[in-house]
């Protein structure tokens, strides 16, 4: 199989991260319960992931990396603990329903006020519309680092100044770009960052988390066991046991930790270099086939590796069938749980179909599957 | 059991912020190791450091150098 659907998961690890899964689940106790070497080793090595994604992501404190068992749920922890009756929220057309949804329903049920930031017919985002939307109410502006559909890269600097000039916080969303591009929390002034360590970040399924800014104060979403503190009735208030109740997927976080390790070692800008070359050699080669519409703009500096395409009025999802079922080419159909992306891209009804790529693909699968789109033009 | 010794206990707010210490106290060469919270200290639950009571001045001097969090610190019979 060639493997083109990473912006959905990276199936392809450093082998070093099934190392790290096997070895922990061998010997590896549960965190913060008890001072056995089982124990003790399941938690230096969580620790030890917290001080790699600080440093990764430019985070002031690795107590302030808390972990959630992916960026769903660390933007539902944030978007939850921190927005009250009366707030209003400034948002994007790209984001993925992990954004959407929590923010919908904290507009039913708590009476938060919602803008979003428009995308165009070819998916672009005016940067000046964040300072055009502020209210004195604007608690937070949320956006995703990356579209998931376009690969299409918003300008962090530049909201997060704008964010922090009218005092309303700035929540990133960098599902499908941690890892792959650079994130720094401190200089784009970001307050809180979700992240999963699925994609970019090559680690297990079910790993993840958010990186807090120190003092701003997330109420929990969740309470209970922490290993700490027992006969207290509320949840410890330091981070992060404050948003960590219950037993951490610490197996999975071991596997982070090496993934982790690799990709300090390899550097995040040799990776975005190396997928961006991935990405454009297989633009360049799929761009200018008859009936192939691509979607997002090429032209920025940086961008994440993915091309979301269709073959004429095809439906994506016949598409990218027939590449798995005759190439064995993997890719992602449909609607990416992305809607109002692809209501601004006017392909609502017949979804897209995404190619994305990663440190691990090669140039020859990439040659494949324009191959293989060339050949499914012609027919 | 073993016969209690005086040693110098140091307890932390949080997880991290144990093992935050613990690496610090290795990576300095400060003696001592983690163990399992006193019931003196608390009923509850939770790491601790304990080390030799002759290393109170220079725990207290070389975490509070270093930024580094703890909720308490004495020298208990354990």
């Amino acid at each position: 199989m060639i493997y083109l659907d990473n912006a959905a998961t990276t199936l392809v690890k450093p082998p070093q991260v099934i190392d790290a899964v096997v070895r922990a689940m061998t010997s590896m106790g549960n965190a913060a319960r008890g001072a056995h070497t089982g124990a003790l080793e399941a938690s230096r090595t969580i620790y030890g992931a917290r001080v790699k994604l600080a440093e990764l992501f430019c985070c002031p404190r690795p107590d302030h990396v808390v972990f959630a068992a992916n960026a769903t749920e660390a933007l539902n922890m944030a978007l939850s603990g921190l927005l009250n009756p009366g707030d209003h929220v400034i948002s994007t057309d790209w984001e993925h329903n992990s954004v959407l949804r929590p923010l919908y329903r904290l507009e039913a049920e708590r009476g938060i006020a919602l803008s979003f930031v428009p995308a165009d017919r070819l998916g672009r985002l005016d940067d000046s519309m964040f300072e055009t939307l502020m209210r004195p109410s604007t608690k937070a502006v949320v956006c995703a680092h990356a579209s998931n559909l376009t690969g299409n890269v918003l300008d962090l600097r530049r909201v997060g100044e704008t964010a922090r000039r009218h005092g309303a916080l700035f929540l990133v969303d960098a599902a499908q770009t941690a890892g792959s591009l650079p994130v720094d929390m401190e200089a784009m002034d970001i307050d809180v960052l979700c992240f999963t360590g699925h994609k970019g970040l090559m680690g297990p399924q079910g790993t993840g988390g958010l990186c807090i800014r120190p003092g701003v104060e997330l109420r929990p979403w969740k309470v209970g066991g922490s290993g700490v503190h027992s006969y207290d009735r509320n949840q410890p208030q330091s981070y992060p046991t404050r948003l960590e109740a219950g037993t951490l997927n610490g197996h999975g976080i071991a596997g982070l930790s090496a993934a982790l390790d690799f990709i300090l070692e390899t550097g995040v800008e040799a990776i975005e270099q190396r997928e961006r070359q991935l990405m454009e050699r297989f633009y360049s080669g799929v761009a200018a086939i008859d009936g192939v519409s691509v979607y997002g703009e090429f032209s920025q500096k940086r961008r994440a590796a993915i091309v979301a395409l269709n073959l004429r009025d095809w439906d994506s999802a016949a598409v990218s069938d027939e590449l798995s079922q005759t190439y064995s080419i993997a890719t992602r159909p449909g609607a990416h749980c992305a809607p109002r992306m692809h209501r601004a891209l006017g392909t609502e009804d017949q979804g897209a179909v995404r190619f994305s790529f990663s440190w691990f693909n090669t140039e020859e699968e990439i040659d494949a599957a324009v191959r293989a789109v060339q050949t499914l033009a012609e027919e | 059991m073993r016969e209690k010794r005086p040693a110098l206990i140091v307890t932390f707010p949080t997880t991290a912020a144990a093992m935050e210490a613990e690496r610090f106290c290795l990576a300095q060469g400060i003696p001592g190791r983690v163990i399992p919270v006193p019931r003196e200290i608390t009923a509850g639950c939770g790491l601790a450091w304990k080390a030799p009571p002759e290393a109170e001045a220079q725990m207290t001097e070389a975490l509070g150098a270093a930024g580094l969090t703890w909720s308490d610190m004495r020298v208990l019979l354990v």
